[in-house]
């Protein structure tokens, strides 16, 4: 076994791009969830992202119009989601579900015509000097602009959340709609637009995985990232440093499993794979055993069906 | 303006004529699909509900196996629908289902190859305990540190299938399979076969357990104080705690039931239909459940039916894609479709539509 | 003769002519992933396409895509049978059972089943010596890697993939003692993400011609997007990497599908097994990228000659196992089926890789 092999630089660099689908998607699901719904159907609409981007990109020659069909195609997905939860006020659990089976039913025949092509590359971004520094050169400043992107979504998204005064409609519809609906804030607009933005964020993510990281089209690619996504929300107890942090703790041990295997490492492979996730549970079980009497800060009102009685 | 006013009872008439509703809608619906995709839609519609019940060419092997394939659905959906009746989501019962079929599995090819009459009850019972086993590990951690357990269970479905994927390429892998992965056919091995009781029908124990299952819960929920103490726990948490519900042990019990039956249904359907664990042997049927949990509105009559018509559903879909070339994409679309309907068609039952006046 | 006879002569033998073409063969396939995989399925489907040119009216084919391995399996088959196929081929080794229960059911109808190894008089078994393409790859990898470490994704430690493993270091020794694989194990037949992790962690670690037993085209992506060389599998991959692709091996079932579906229309169908390799057409190759040096391929051409000839076989002595007991002596070839190194069940590694198998 030779463990020198491994670079830390480049398994620093791994680890951002293989989170970025999830990191986007977390973000996403976690405004939606701080405004009280749950969204189930993550990984629906990152799928529904990731043919729509990639039709898209292809059509028009140009990666970045591809993200943005991506997000206007996770968009228009959430917004089923959104009409069934706020105007038929349907069960969330379900719905969401019906929508990620829907999404990648749709995605599939969408996605056609489409199996076998390239998509227009999406270049590395050439920071010039930054990116000869050492270590932080290879391992930060080398990377393609949606990298960066998921991080400045994640910083202002926490900006949004703590200084701005939507930001705070935003919470305290989720934290108790019935005092907010009282306010006289309009619970379901508000929540529909954050349901929207989850869409387009995970819809910018599942274009990740098919126009960059891959990048191809292929039925049901996204193999779980939503649900992944779906779980950093909660292990970041609803706050952006922390999904931010547990989306690179997840792509880590991802990517650092298969780097340990390459090095030789001589525990077996099924164990090595298993263990992003066991160290998910692990992590998760960890924060909820600390704060123990409250529920982990989720937002109070998170999955209620909202009925504005007058 | 249309305005939504809460019913005081949730309405009869609507309760049982939604879900006819919503099928109509999806068939309308999905056969737009249909014919955008250039396929007949009445042809389609007629292929994936009427004719795996009476085409004559095909019916009689389809009928018993719509059977087949509802069986394990409905045994799961049963089990969960006690949980989400009561407010407690397990989202892993695939995971559950796996470790069924390996440990009840294992546990019977253990033995081989022995021709006793309590192999294949032992293999029963370990795989309710598998499953059991399985699911508790989300109960507890929720129940001593509150960790989410839809998360849990969810992720722990992923930890199933490495497990799965290295116990058929080790532990269970068929000695006299020449090196590839996948366990002993179960059809070699009769004392721990699950063959069909009656073939035509489609009968295997899955089925009558999935049918004892459904009146065991009816019976529970109708008139057991565990039925109401779900149902109480669902409808308002507080009031529950007030009546001396503990959510703790309701939340243990609630995931021993399912994960227990999700369980079973992966034994029976390994040592049946399935024949062979192999390492990928599970299609999703853990998920699937939610849906029909749902389908059927959480009644476990209901579940019985909405399992009949999601596999019915499915093996339509399969004759679809056989004899009009229409894509499997498409009935998953159909099937997601049919879900969305159905919650939808259910704010009839609990609103009035009314104009404001 | 006259014109009488001779018209109703005509018109007789018209209309037996159409009768016989009114009964047209039909053929069933059973996809285990998507047509649209670019890999495994996409090239059955491939091979069903060439069946439907070959034979156009006398043949009707269907095909069932995404079918799990197990009941449902088992249920598409049997469907398959009832809407009156002649002939269906199965394909993917998780469907062996279905397949053996399916035929015990159908007598009159022809099963060809892919990689597996149970047969009956209606059951015939086929696969692809694939092992015979990757001792070309691995010759031309040893030639061309600079950092003498090859990367290979491999899925399952099943003997085939361990076959594929075996025969490209082999090769890829024999041209160049200092090289080292580095396998990296990712449990799945396709699965894009997982495979461009994969190859990413090879690259990062120093390899720099990359192989794959996967399905999708993510790690000739991957190796494009880092500037070193790989080879595609089961179809040909130049489009996904223009400059890292070398060649690819190319599943190619056409010829044996046309072949199977002709004995059953002549009525000479019969229960066969059938291990094909570059002879038959099988295993093909994409075309050799210009990177590869003249006399690299020249070399590579000649290997593949000698190995459709017969007068070479990837698989022959001096070679030991990976603890250094013998497996083949000076001269000896491995059997494809008898003792307990038999090819077909093939699961040690030869002397020289590092690491285990997993379990």
């Amino acid at each position: 076994m030779d463990l020198s092999n491994i670079n830390p630089a480049l398994l620093v660099a791994a680890l951002m791009v293989a989170s970025v689908p999830i990191l986007l998607a977390a973000i996403g699901e976690m405004v939606v969830e701080k405004a009280g719904v749950l969204n189930l159907g993550v990984e629906g609409m990152m799928i529904m992202g990731a043919v729509c981007g990639f039709a898209v990109a292809l059509t028009t020659g140009s990666p970045v119009i591809g993200f943005v069909g991506a997000a206007v195609g996770g968009m228009v997905l959430s917004l089923v989601f959104a009409l069934l939860t706020q105007v038929f006020l349907t069960n969330q659990v379900a719905t969401g579900l019906a929508l990620t089976l829907f999404g990648l039913g749709l995605s599939a025949l969408i996605g056609q015509g489409y199996q076998g092509l390239k998509p227009p590359p999406t270049v590395k971004l050439d920071l010039g000097p930054l990116g000869d520094i050492p270590f932080l050169g290879q391992a930060i400043f080398n990377h393609d602009w949606i990298v960066y992107f998921s991080l400045a979504i994640t910083v202002a998204v926490w900006a949004f959340l703590k200084f701005s005064r939507a930001g705070l409609v935003l919470r305290a519809v989720g934290e108790n709609h019935d005092a907010a609906h009282a306010l006289g804030y309009k619970v379901a607009l508000i929540r529909t637009a954050a349901i929207a933005f989850g869409g387009a964020c995970a819809g910018m993510g599942g274009a990740y995985i098919s126009l960059v990281r891959v990048p191809q089209w292929v039925d049901g690619m996204t193999a779980g990232a939503g649900w992944i996504a779906l779980a950093i929300v909660v292990f970041g107890s609803w706050r952006p440093g922390y999904v931010l942090l547990g989306a690179y703790l997840f792509g880590g041990v991802t990517v650092l499993q298969l780097n340990l295997q390459v090095a030789g490492l001589a525990i077996p492979v099924e164990y090595l794979s298993m263990s992003p996730y066991v160290i998910t549970i692990a992590v998760l079980v960890a924060i909820s055993a600390t704060r123990r009497g409250t529920s982990l800060a989720a937002p109070g009102s998170l999955g209620r069906i909202f009925h504005a009685s007058r | 303006m249309l305005r939504l006013e809460k019913r005081p009872n949730p309405s009869r008439f609507w309760a049982i004529m939604s879900p006819v509703a919503a099928v109509i809608a999806t068939m309308i619906v999905g056969g737009i699909m249909f014919w955008l995709l250039g396929k007949d839609p009445l042809e389609s519609i007629r292929t994936i509900f009427w004719d795996p019940l009476f085409h004559p060419q095909f019916a009689s092997y389809s009928r018993p196996q719509l059977l087949v394939k509802a069986a394990p659905l409905i045994l799961i959906a049963v089990g969960l629908a006690l949980g989400f009746r009561a407010g407690i989501w397990n989202i892993g019962a695939e995971g559950q289902y796996i470790m069924g079929a390996v440990i009840g599995g294992g546990m019977g090819l253990a033995f081989y190859p022995l021709d006793a009459w309590w192999i294949f009850p032992l293999m029963v019972i370990c795989g309710g305990l598998g499953g059991m086993m399985w699911a508790m590990i989300p109960a507890i951690l929720k129940a001593r540190f509150n960790t989410n357990e839809i998360l849990v269970s969810l992720l722990l479905v992923y930890v199933a299938q490495n497990i799965l994927a290295a116990m058929s390429l080790g532990l269970l892998r068929n000695p006299d399979g020449r090196g590839f992965p996948g366990s002993r056919n179960f059809k070699d091995f009769p004392a721990a076969h699950n063959d069909f009781l009656i073939p035509s029908a489609g009968v295997h124990w899955g089925v009558i357990f999935a049918v004892l299952a459904v009146i065991v819960a009816w019976f529970v929920m109708r008139y057991h104080v565990y039925g109401f103490r779900v149902r109480l726990l669902g409808e308002s948490p507080r009031a529950a705690r007030f009546a001396g519900v503990k959510p703790g042990k309701m939340i243990v019990l609630s995931f021993l039931v399912s994960g227990g039956l999700a369980g079973f249904a992966g034994l029976f359907e390994v040592t049946g239909p399935g024949g062979q664990i192999t390492e990928s042997f599970n299609s999703g049927y853990g998920f699937t459940a939610i849906i029909v949990a749902f389908l059927g509105r959480l009644n476990p009559v209901g579940i019985l039916l909405g399992g009949l018509l999601l596999g019915l559903t499915y093996i339509g879909g399969e004759l679809a894609q056989l004899m009009l070339g229409l894509p499997g994409a498409a009935i998953q679309a159909f099937q997601g479709m049919l879900l969305f309907f159905l919650l939808a068609a259910d704010l009839l039952t609990n609103y009035r539509i009314r104009g404001r006046s | 003769m006259n014109l009488k006879s001779l018209l109703s002569g005509l018109a007789v033998a018209s209309v037996m002519a159409t009768g016989a073409m009114a009964e047209a063969t039909k053929a069933g396939f059973i996809y285990v992933g998507p047509v649209g995989d670019f890999g495994w399925s996409y090239e059955h489907n491939q091979g069903r396409l060439a069946v439907e040119e070959a034979l156009g009216d006398k043949v009707e084919t269907t095909f069932v895509e995404s079918v799990p391995e197990g009941a449902d399996a088992e249920r598409v088959m049997t469907q398959m049978a009832l809407g009156g196929a002649d002939i269906i081929f199965t394909t993917s080794f998780g469907y062996m059972d279905p397949t053996i229960n399916v035929a015990k059911k159908f007598p009159n109808v022809k099963f060809e089943h892919a990689t597996g190894y149970k047969r009956a008089d209606n059951v015939s078994t086929y696969g692809a010596r694939f092992y015979e393409g990757r001792a070309v790859i691995g010759h031309i990898a040893g030639k061309m890697t600079e950092t003498n470490k090859i990367g290979y994704i491999a899925s399952f430690p099943i003997p085939e993939v361990i076959r594929g493993i075996n025969s490209a270091y082999l090769h890829a020794k024999k041209v160049n003692p200092d090289v080292e694989m580095k396998i990296v194990w990712v449990f799945t037949w396709f699965d894009p993400a997982k495979e461009a992790d994969a190859a990413q962690a090879l690259i990062d670690q120093g390899v720099d011609v990359l192989m794959q037993h996967t399905d999708s085209t993510a790690p000739m992506g991957k190796a494009e997007e880092a500037g070193i060389l790989a080879f595609g599998q089961a179809s040909d991959m130049t489009a996904f990497g223009p400059n890292a692709h070398l060649t690819s091996i190319i599943d190619d079932w056409g010829p044996y599908y046309v072949q199977r579906v002709k004995a059953v229309m002549d009525g000479t169908w019969s229960s066969t097994d059938t291990w094909d390799g570059i002879a038959p057409g099988m295993v093909a190759f994409a075309d050799m990228s210009d990177k590869i040096p003249a006399d690299v391929q020249a070399e590579a051409m000649q290997m593949i000659e000698d190995i459709k000839s017969g007068a070479y076989h990837p698989f022959t002595g001096p070679i030991n196992k990976q603890d250094g007991s013998v497996y083949l002596a000076d001269g000896e070839v491995g059997s494809d089926f008898d003792g307990d190194n038999a090819l077909v069940g093939m699961s040690f590694y030869v002397e020289g890789i590092e690491g285990d198998i997993p379990n």
